[in-house]
Formats: structure tokens, C-alpha cells, sequence
């Protein structure tokens, strides 16, 4: 048979029915659209957590005082002091796996410049803090070992608390601002970072020596926390071990007694938020098959709809002397056109929907080949076939019998 | 002289609910190569169902059907649907035209599952097909912009169209005013003239001196099949009948 006049007669055919036509599309658009949209927006939250988990360094290791309260361990106050600097030596000298370290100190109050003033916190580091928070400096220097063994009251500070300081547009370096009464000089100032996915803003940082902070800010001998960083991602584990030995030998504490720090990887925080947003993703993941179903169902429906008039056609149409293969032909090109357009239509649309909604609501969203090619592929087979299969019962019919079809 | 269709024994039973219908009851009758015959009969007699089965749109129950000498229950799908393409041309009793479709294209249909016809080819034959029947300004027109009687002659330009050797009617001329039925007669009576072979089922008993032939069936029976000796010719008929316009 002539493959152009097939072409020709189900093009005719289309376009004698096209309110049939455009509602048998309308189903494969919304399924398309919807799945498109949805998981662009389960994916993206995802993608974006996932994102600023490495921006703090995905192979960052936090050490704080005192048991992990998340077994419903009884937590003793005495143990928040259990971080002591001999620990922060030790992990430095002695762990294979952990490249970078820096006790962590920081006490609360407000910054002064002027008559200005800013409310904040300033935390006491050492300079490898830096490459564990993937941090930059931008001009002037990060405290030195000199500075940092005579307690020297100098800092390096982030872009907002340059903003709100220096308000005239002086030169922050060498500048004096106090903080709680003490003078500290700033030396550098950091790369600024932007606000994270979750709303923190990261240039709200000041950095001091650890040993100022804990000298003259806090008086105290304990340290707060220690960061480290593995050497890679994946030697995170062995990492986290070899610091637990070195803790655990260095706190003398017997095989029986249980640890009194924690050790937290962002790995582990990472797989905590990434089963969050999975389990979001899912439901929207659901959200968007109920769709596919409806949209599937709209389509069977009018295609069921139209089988008696469709099957009059067919009747016609084998009288004057079409063959099965014919019909078959006809309902295959005229279900491909109308799938295959509707698919497409429902990607530009379900793309188009997705920007809206990053532009409108500023969620984050991230579209994935395969929920594109997913959908188009589920809604064009179930239209293929939808419209396909009463053609294919018809044309086994008597012509007499297909015409008399009610 | 050459059958062209032979039946033996034809039955056809239709099951409604759980009784038989019985619509033919054993029809044997052969019509030689271009014969125009008439079949008659009350409502209900079996003449449609008849002729459907001599247009290969339906199987009989029992029976034999040769065409051509070629027992029909035996081809393929295929090859009858070839079959009702080239050979055969159906006029239906209550037309069967695609809706929403021009008078030319479905004039055009039948030449579409013929791959040997050029699309202007085609188009030029819907137009002489269409033009015979006297629908001449009334190519464009689709089937819910036409009467009755123009959409009875759009279904029997449909017929002419693929010249196939046998024309089987169903009420070809039921619901025209006698004037355009004699016009048709006249219009079938030229193509017999051309050779075809044409069935004629009508309840108009008029029109069988314009034939070879009348068959009557009753209750699923042939009752009579008589030969006509002295045919009229139907263009005299009509220039006795008054003009319309
Ligand atoms: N598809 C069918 N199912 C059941 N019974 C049928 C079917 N087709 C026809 N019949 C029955 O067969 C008998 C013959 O019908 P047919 O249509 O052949 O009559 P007809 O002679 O063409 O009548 P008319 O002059 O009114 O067109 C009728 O009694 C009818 O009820
Ligand atoms: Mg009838």
C-alpha cells in the first residue's frame, strides 16, 4: 500500500476530528507537563542540599565534647569539657587520614566600628580552618603560627561584617574594630560566599586565633569542637575511626566506658537530608504518576468514546476496499502524530512550567533526562497503543458487521 | 456466456439473543457476465443481506459463493478487500458516506487503497464520477450540507469511480424523485451497455422492464426469476416526464 496516501488519510482524518484529536492530546500534555514539573522540583531541592553540603566540604569532620545524644544517651556536664588542645595536637601529628584540622571557639557579642555596630559571634580558629570550610581570602592574610602562639588579638572577616562596619568605604585592613571591649585588628578579609540554600548567610563570619578566643575572650582551657577534614571523601570512615582512637587513648578510657565526644561526618549528615529530600521526591514522584494515570485515562476514554464511530469508519472504509494492514496503518500513523505532538508539547510546557516555578516561587528545580524521557516515552506508548488496539479489533470485523457497530 | 456469480445454497442465520434469524434460507441462482438484474422482494425479505454477501461484506452461513469462478470463502481478508477495491462497486441503502468529509473525497476513498491511481488521476475521476450523477457544483460540499437524494448520488459516484466490472445497488434510486431515479436508470443502463454487470435491489416495480432480468425473493427464497424480453430504454421515459426546472 502507498505509504503517502496512509499518511494523507489519517492526516485528513485528524483533521476532520479535531476536538477529538486535541483531548486525546490534552491527556498526553498534562501527564508529560506534570511529570516534567514535578520532578524537576524534587530533584532540584535535592541537588541543591546536596550542593551545600559540598560547599561546606563534603569531607569535613566535626568533633564536639560530650556523648551523641541522638541514642538518647543521658548527656553528664562535666563531659562538654572533654576537648582539650592536647586532642587537637595529637589528630594533627598522628592521623594518617585527615589533612587539615582546627579547633573551634567562639563566643558571642557585638562587634564596634565607629558608631557603628553589629551583633555577632567571633570564632576561634586555626589557619587550616580555611581549607576544611573552603574558604578564601580575598585581601590582606590569614593569622599566622607567630600570632596565633602570642594570642594575638587580630581577625579576618567576612563580607557582611564589612558591609555593616565600614560604612564609609575605608580599607578594613589594618582597621581596629572591638569586640566586647577588646581590640582586634583586621588583618583579612574573606571571599564573600552568598547566602546558602538554607538561608544562612556565610559572610556573616569573623575568625580570631583559637588561642585568643580562648584566652582572652572565654578564659577557658577546653575547646569547644574540633574540625577536620578527611584526605578524600571516601576515606571519611577510616578517618572518623583513626580520630575516635586517638581520642578514646588520649581520654584513657577503658574498652567499657563509652566515648565522651562525637564524631560527625558531613557524609553522614549528607545521606541524612539526601533521604529527607528522596522521601520528598518520592511523593512528588507520586504526585506525578496519579497524573500519568489520569492523563492515560483521559486518552483511553476518548479513544474508547470514539470507537463506535470509529468503528463505522472502519466498516466504510474496508468496503470500498481497505485491507487490515490499511486501517492498522492509518490508526498507527494517526496515534503517533497525535502521541508523539503531544509529548512534545508536553515537554515544552512541563520546561516551561518548571522556570516558572524557579522564577515565580524561586525553588530550586533541576530537570533529568530521564524524567523526560520517561514520561514522553509512558504517555506516547499508552496513546500508541490506546489508539491502536479498537482499530486493530475493528479490523478483524466483517466490513457489514464494523458498519452496523453500535 | 461467462458466470460471473455463481451462488449454491446460500444461507445466512443471524443469532438475536437466543433465536435465529434465518435472512436467507438456501439461494442459488448464477448471473452471467454483464446481465442487469432487478431484485425485489417485501421489507425484510433478505435482499439486503443478500446483496451484502455478493459484495464480499459479509460471509454466508452455509452455501456456496463463486465469483468469478472463485469460491470467495476461501480467499483471504486481503485478498476480498482487493477484491471490493477493483471489482466491486457497493451502493449502500442508507449511503454510509464518511461524515464531516467532502463529496469528492469520498468519492476519492475507494482510489486511495489503490496504489496503481495517481493522486490527480484520482481526483480527476471523483470529478467525472460526481459530474455523471449531476453533483457538478456540489464537490465541496460535506455530507451534512446535502440532501438526501444528493447524498444517495455521492454514495453511487463512489460506486462508478474505481470502473469495477460488477455494481451492486441497495436501494440506489429510494429516495429520489422519479425524475433523478429514471436519470440514474439511465446512468446504470449506459454502464450495462459498457458491459458491467449490475444487481439492482428496488421496491419500484417499474423498473423491471428496464432490465434483463428480475429476481424475487420472499421469506429468504428466490420465488421468481423471470427473463424481461422488450427493455425500455429509461432516457425515452424521461422525455415524457415533465421537466422540474
Ligand atoms: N445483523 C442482523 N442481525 C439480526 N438480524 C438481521 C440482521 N440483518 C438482517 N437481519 C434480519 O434479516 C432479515 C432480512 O433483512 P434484510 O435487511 O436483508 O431485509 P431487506 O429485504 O433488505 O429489507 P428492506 O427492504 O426493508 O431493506 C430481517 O428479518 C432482519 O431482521
Ligand atoms: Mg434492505
Amino acid at each position: 500500500m502507498n505509504i503517502i496516501n496512509l499518511i494523507k488519510i489519517a492526516f485528513k482524518a485528524l483533521t476532520t476530528n479535531t476536538m477529538r484529536a486535541f483531548l486525546t492530546m490534552l491527556g498526553i500534555i498534562i501527564g508529560v507537563a506534570s511529570v516534567i514539573t514535578m520532578l524537576a522540583i524534587g530533584q532540584g531541592s535535592k541537588k541543591s542540599i546536596q550542593s551545600q553540603i559540598s560547599e561546606m566540604g563534603s569531607n569535613m569532620i566535626m568533633i564536639n565534647p560530650g556523648a551523641d545524644m541522638r541514642g538518647g544517651v543521658r548527656m553528664d556536664p562535666s563531659s562538654m569539657q572533654t576537648l582539650k588542645l592536647d586532642d587537637y595536637y595529637d589528630i594533627r601529628d598522628e592521623a594518617m587520614y585527615v589533612s587539615f584540622v582546627s579547633p573551634n571557639v567562639s563566643s558571642n557579642g557585638q562587634f564596634i566600628f565607629g558608631s557603628n555596630n553589629y551583633p555577632g559571634s567571633i570564632n576561634g580558629v586555626g589557619p587550616e580552618y580555611l581549607d576544611i570550610r573552603q574558604l578564601k581570602v580575598e585581601s590582606g592574610e590569614i593569622f599566622s603560627d607567630e600570632q596565633i602562639q602570642t594570642s594575638a588579638k587580630v581577625c579576618v572577616i567576612g563580607q557582611t561584617i564589612v558591609d555593616n562596619l565600614f560604612t564609609n568605604d575605608e580599607d578594613p585592613i589594618g582597621q581596629v574594630i572591638r569586640f566586647n571591649k577588646i581590640p582586634f585588628t583586621v588583618i583579612g578579609v574573606l571571599e564573600a560566599k552568598g547566602y546558602n540554600s538554607m538561608g544562612m548567610d556565610q559572610d556573616e563570619v569573623v575568625l580570631a586565633p583559637y588561642t585568643t578566643v580562648m584566652k582572652r575572650l572565654l578564659a577557658i582551657t577546653y575547646l569547644q569542637g574540633i574540625y577536620c577534614s578527611a584526605l578524600t571523601e571516601d576515606m571519611t570512615d577510616q578517618a572518623t575511626e583513626e580520630i575516635t582512637e586517638i581520642l578514646r587513648t588520649n581520654h584513657k578510657l577503658l574498652d567499657s566506658d563509652d566515648d565522651d565526644f562525637t564524631v560527625r561526618s558531613q557524609q553522614e549528615l549528607s545521606t541524612m537530608m539526601s533521604s529527607t529530600t528522596d522521601l520528598m521526591t518520592i511523593l512528588l514522584a507520586c504526585i506525578a504518576g496519579i497524573s500519568l494515570v489520569v492523563g492515560g485515562i483521559g486518552i483511553m476514554n476518548i479513544m474508547y468514546v470514539s470507537v463506535t464511530e470509529r468503528t463505522r469508519e472502519i466498516g466504510l472504509r474496508m468496503s470500498v476496499g481497505a485491507r487490515s494492514i490499511d486501517i492498522l496503518s492509518q490508526f498507527l500513523i494517526e496515534a503517533i502524530i497525535i502521541s508523539v505532538t503531544g509529548g512534545i508539547i508536553g515537554i515544552l510546557i512541563g520546561v516551561l512550567a518548571t522556570y516558572l516555578v524557579k522564577l515565580i516561587a524561586s525553588w530550586p528545580v533541576y530537570i533529568q533526562t530521564w524524567s523526560v524521557i520517561l514520561s514522553f516515552a509512558v504517555c506516547t506508548i499508552t496513546g500508541i497503543f490506546f489508539g491502536w488496539y479498537p482499530a486493530r479489533k475493528a479490523a478483524n470485523l466483517d466490513p457489514i458487521d464494523a458498519i452496523r457497530y453500535e | 456466456m461467462k458466470a460471473v456469480i455463481e451462488l449454491n445454497e446460500i444461507k445466512r442465520d443471524f443469532l438475536v439473543g437466543d433465536e435465529v434469524v434465518h435472512a436467507l434460507r438456501g439461494v442459488s441462482f448464477t448471473i452471467n457476465e454483464g446481465e442487469f438484474v432487478t431484485i425485489m422482494g417485501a421489507s425484510g425479505s433478505g435482499k439486503s443481506t443478500l446483496l451484502n454477501i455478493l459484495g464480499c461484506l459479509d460471509t454466508p452461513s452455509e452455501g456456496v459463493y463463486l465469483l468469478d469462478g472463485n469460491p470467495v470463502k476461501k480467499m483471504s481478508n486481503n485478498e476480498r478487500a482487493v477484491l471490493r477495491n477493483r471489482k466491486i462497486g457497493f451502493i449502500f441503502q442508507n449511503y454510509n458516506l464518511l461524515p464531516k468529509t467532502t463529496a469528492l473525497e469520498n468519492v476519492e476513498l475507494p482510489l486511495m487503497y489503490n496504489p496503481d491511481v495517481s493522486a490527480s488521476e484520482r481526483k480527476k475521476r471523483a470529478m467525472v464520477a460526481l459530474e455523471s450523477v449531476g453533483l457538478k457544483d456540489r464537490m465541496m460540499h460535506t455530507s451534512n450540507q446535502m440532501s438526501g437524494g444528493q447524498m444517495q448520488r455521492v454514495a453511487i459516484a463512489r460506486a462508478l469511480v474505481n470502473d469495477s466490472a460488477v455494481i451492486l445497488a441497495d436501494e440506489a434510486t429510494g429516495n429520489l424523485d422519479s425524475r433523478t431515479s429514471y436519470e440514474i436508470l439511465a446512468l446504470l443502463q449506459d454502464l450495462h451497455r459498457k458491459g458491467r454487470t449490475i444487481i439492482f435491489v428496488t421496491h419500484n416495480p417499474d423498473f423491471y422492464d428496464y432490465c434483463d432480468r428480475n429476481i424475487i425473493l420472499r421469506d429468504g427464497k428466490v420465488v421468481e426469476d423471470n427473463r424481461n424480453k422488450v427493455i425500455k430504454d429509461a432516457r425515452e421515459t424521461l422525455k415524457t416526464l415533465p421537466e422540474e426546472d
